[in-house]
């Protein structure tokens, strides 16, 4: 009997298989890229706001403090937005015709809050806290990135919960003095020897079970 | 088991792994602090109060110990000056500056000049006087009253008269051992 197949298909049929399944790999791969890539996760990318408020205006151009807008966000889960009434304490008299506060004034007139667009955002099936991060000496700019130099607000990570666990496997190499916490510099977060027994006195632990975040 | 059954199973596995893709997990029907909430006719999941309702906590409420008296009802120690100099930093210095002069950025920036913390009238009022000025605002400036706890007024009011004494202090008050450094940090000047 003549033979069927041509003896270069023993290695056509191996190519196949194994190009078939590196394939799937590579695929597979492509997705895991990309859905963990900045740009699928909006880093860097700014929103559209009600009104362009700018941070950079008013924290490294007014020297304004984090806390004289977002309140609670010492002690509690929500850093907490701004009110109106805020924003008016000052826009009462400064700038307070210009047209890119109308909505500002028209809120505040009508009692009806500004529809901010939400920039940094978690599932509603994790949990986050900001007092706890706080009072344990984690920067606002290690999770937000440089703030008092965004004309319009991004994100600075992609908030996945590898981007939580690299550093709560590792605390220590993100923890400083509280004094800190607010700083706008990047100063070398533990330089004295003080600094190292302030830290002491926090405890800071790994928290890396799924019921930290996830109850 | 047939080629049949085999696809069965293959369809059923896809189905339920592209169903783990679903989201309703992502935005439960929980609210979010301050999330829109169409269940209210304006939107908004954070409702305003009612006329007449009391605070329960602090923020907004005056404290007992305050209600007639018009001196500072907190024990003022290092801890309270400490507090009140890091609430005043957070939310004076935007307008009457780090020491009180009234040069504030959002001075120079055109908001009204506030008179200088340092003068005799201001001096010689009761601390009263300053916890109402936060509490209640006062010409121009804005009420302080849903940013700064009532303990937390108290504690500025103890640094501003802190910041005021220090322009006024004579030397007197000093022990001898203060004294001698401070003399000799003059003499090193
Ligand atoms: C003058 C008031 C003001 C000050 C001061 C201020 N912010 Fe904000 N911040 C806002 C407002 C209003 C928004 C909402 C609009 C936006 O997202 O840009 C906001 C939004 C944010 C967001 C994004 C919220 C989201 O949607 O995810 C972050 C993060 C933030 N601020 C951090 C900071 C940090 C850090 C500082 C201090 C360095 C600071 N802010 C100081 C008013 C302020
Ligand atoms: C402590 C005072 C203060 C507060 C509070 C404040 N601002 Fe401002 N804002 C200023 C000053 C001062 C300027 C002018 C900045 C400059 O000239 O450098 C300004 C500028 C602006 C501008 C640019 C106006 C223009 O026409 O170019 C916008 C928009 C703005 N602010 C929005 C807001 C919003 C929204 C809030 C509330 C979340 C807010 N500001 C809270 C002081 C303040
Ligand atoms: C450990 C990382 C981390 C640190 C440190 C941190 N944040 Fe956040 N922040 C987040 C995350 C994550 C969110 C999104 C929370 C959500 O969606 O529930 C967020 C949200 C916010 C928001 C939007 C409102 C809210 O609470 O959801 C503001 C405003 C904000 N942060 C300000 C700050 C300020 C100011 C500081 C410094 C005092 C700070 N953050 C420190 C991670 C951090
Ligand atoms: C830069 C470092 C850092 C990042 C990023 C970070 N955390 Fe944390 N987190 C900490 C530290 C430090 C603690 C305090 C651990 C301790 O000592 O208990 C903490 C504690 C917590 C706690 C309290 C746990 C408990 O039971 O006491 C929660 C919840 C939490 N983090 C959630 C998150 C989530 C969700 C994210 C990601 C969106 C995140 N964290 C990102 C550093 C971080
Ligand atoms: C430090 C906080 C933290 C801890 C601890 C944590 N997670 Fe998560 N987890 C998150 C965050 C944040 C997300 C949301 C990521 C996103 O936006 O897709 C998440 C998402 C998930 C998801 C959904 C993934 C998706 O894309 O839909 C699962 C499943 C999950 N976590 C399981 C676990 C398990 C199991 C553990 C324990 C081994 C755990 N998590 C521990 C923060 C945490
Ligand atoms: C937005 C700018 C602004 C901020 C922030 C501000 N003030 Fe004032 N303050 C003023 C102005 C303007 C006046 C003068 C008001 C007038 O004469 O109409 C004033 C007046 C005062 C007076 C004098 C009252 C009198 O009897 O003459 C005191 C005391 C005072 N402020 C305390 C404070 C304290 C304490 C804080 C911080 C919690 C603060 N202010 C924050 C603008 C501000």
């Amino acid at each position: 009997m003549a033979q069927i197949f041509h003896p270069l298909t023993n290695v056509v049929s191996r190519a196949t298989i194994f190009g078939a399944l590196l394939m799937a790999a590579g695929a597979l791969w492509l997705i895991y890229m990309i859905t963990t890539s900045d740009y699928a996760n909006q880093v860097s990318v700014v929103r559209a706001q009600p009104v362009d408020f700018s941070h950079e205006h008013h924290v490294s151009g007014l020297g304004l403090d984090c806390r004289y807008c977002h309140l609670s966000v010492e002690n509690s889960a929500f850093a907490g937005v701004p009110a109106t009434e805020i924003c008016m304490n000052c826009h009462s008299q400064i700038w307070s015709d210009s047209p890119k506060l109308a909505p500002v004034r028209e809120s505040f007139r009508t009692g009806m809050p500004l529809k901010w667009t939400r920039v940094n955002d978690l599932p509603d099936f994790v949990h986050f806290h900001h007092g706890i991060h706080i009072q344990k000496g984690i920067q606002c700019r290690t999770c937000h990135g440089d703030m008092e130099k965004m004309p319009l607000t991004w994100k600075a990570g992609t908030l996945h919960m590898r981007w939580c666990l690299d550093c709560h496997r590792s605390p220590e190499d993100h923890v400083g003095p509280r004094s800190a916490v607010f700083a706008n510099s990047a100063n070398p977060l533990v330089s004295t020897a003080e600094d190292f027994a302030e830290i002491e006195k926090y405890q800071v632990r790994k928290q890396t079970n799924c019921s930290a975040c996830h109850y | 088991m047939s080629r049949f059954r085999l696809a069965l199973w293959f369809g059923a596995v896809a189905v339920v792994a592209t169903g783990g893709c679903h989201s309703d997990m992502y935005d439960q029907p929980k609210v979010e602090p301050l999330e829109a909430n169409e269940f209210f006719d304006d939107g908004r999941s954070a409702r305003p109060l009612l006329t007449g309702v009391v605070p329960r906590d602090p923020v907004g409420a005056k404290p007992a110990a305050s209600a007639t008296g018009t001196a500072n009802p907190l024990p003022v120690n290092q801890a309270l000056l400490a507090r009140g100099m890091q609430r005043y930093m957070i939310y004076c210095t935007p307008c009457h500056g780090r020491i009180g002069d009234g040069d504030g950025m959002i001075v120079r920036r055109g908001f009204r000049q506030p008179p200088t913390l340092h003068s005799d009238r201001l001096r010689g009022l009761p601390d009263r006087h300053f916890y109402d000025v936060m509490t209640e605002g006062f010409g121009v400036m804005p009420s302080y009253r849903k940013q700064i706890s009532s303990d937390d007024r108290w504690a500025i009011t103890a640094y501003i008269r802190a910041l005021q004494l220090s322009r006024h202090a004579s030397p007197e008050v000093l022990t001898a051992e203060e004294r001698s450094k401070l003399d000799a940090t003059e003499a090193a000047r």
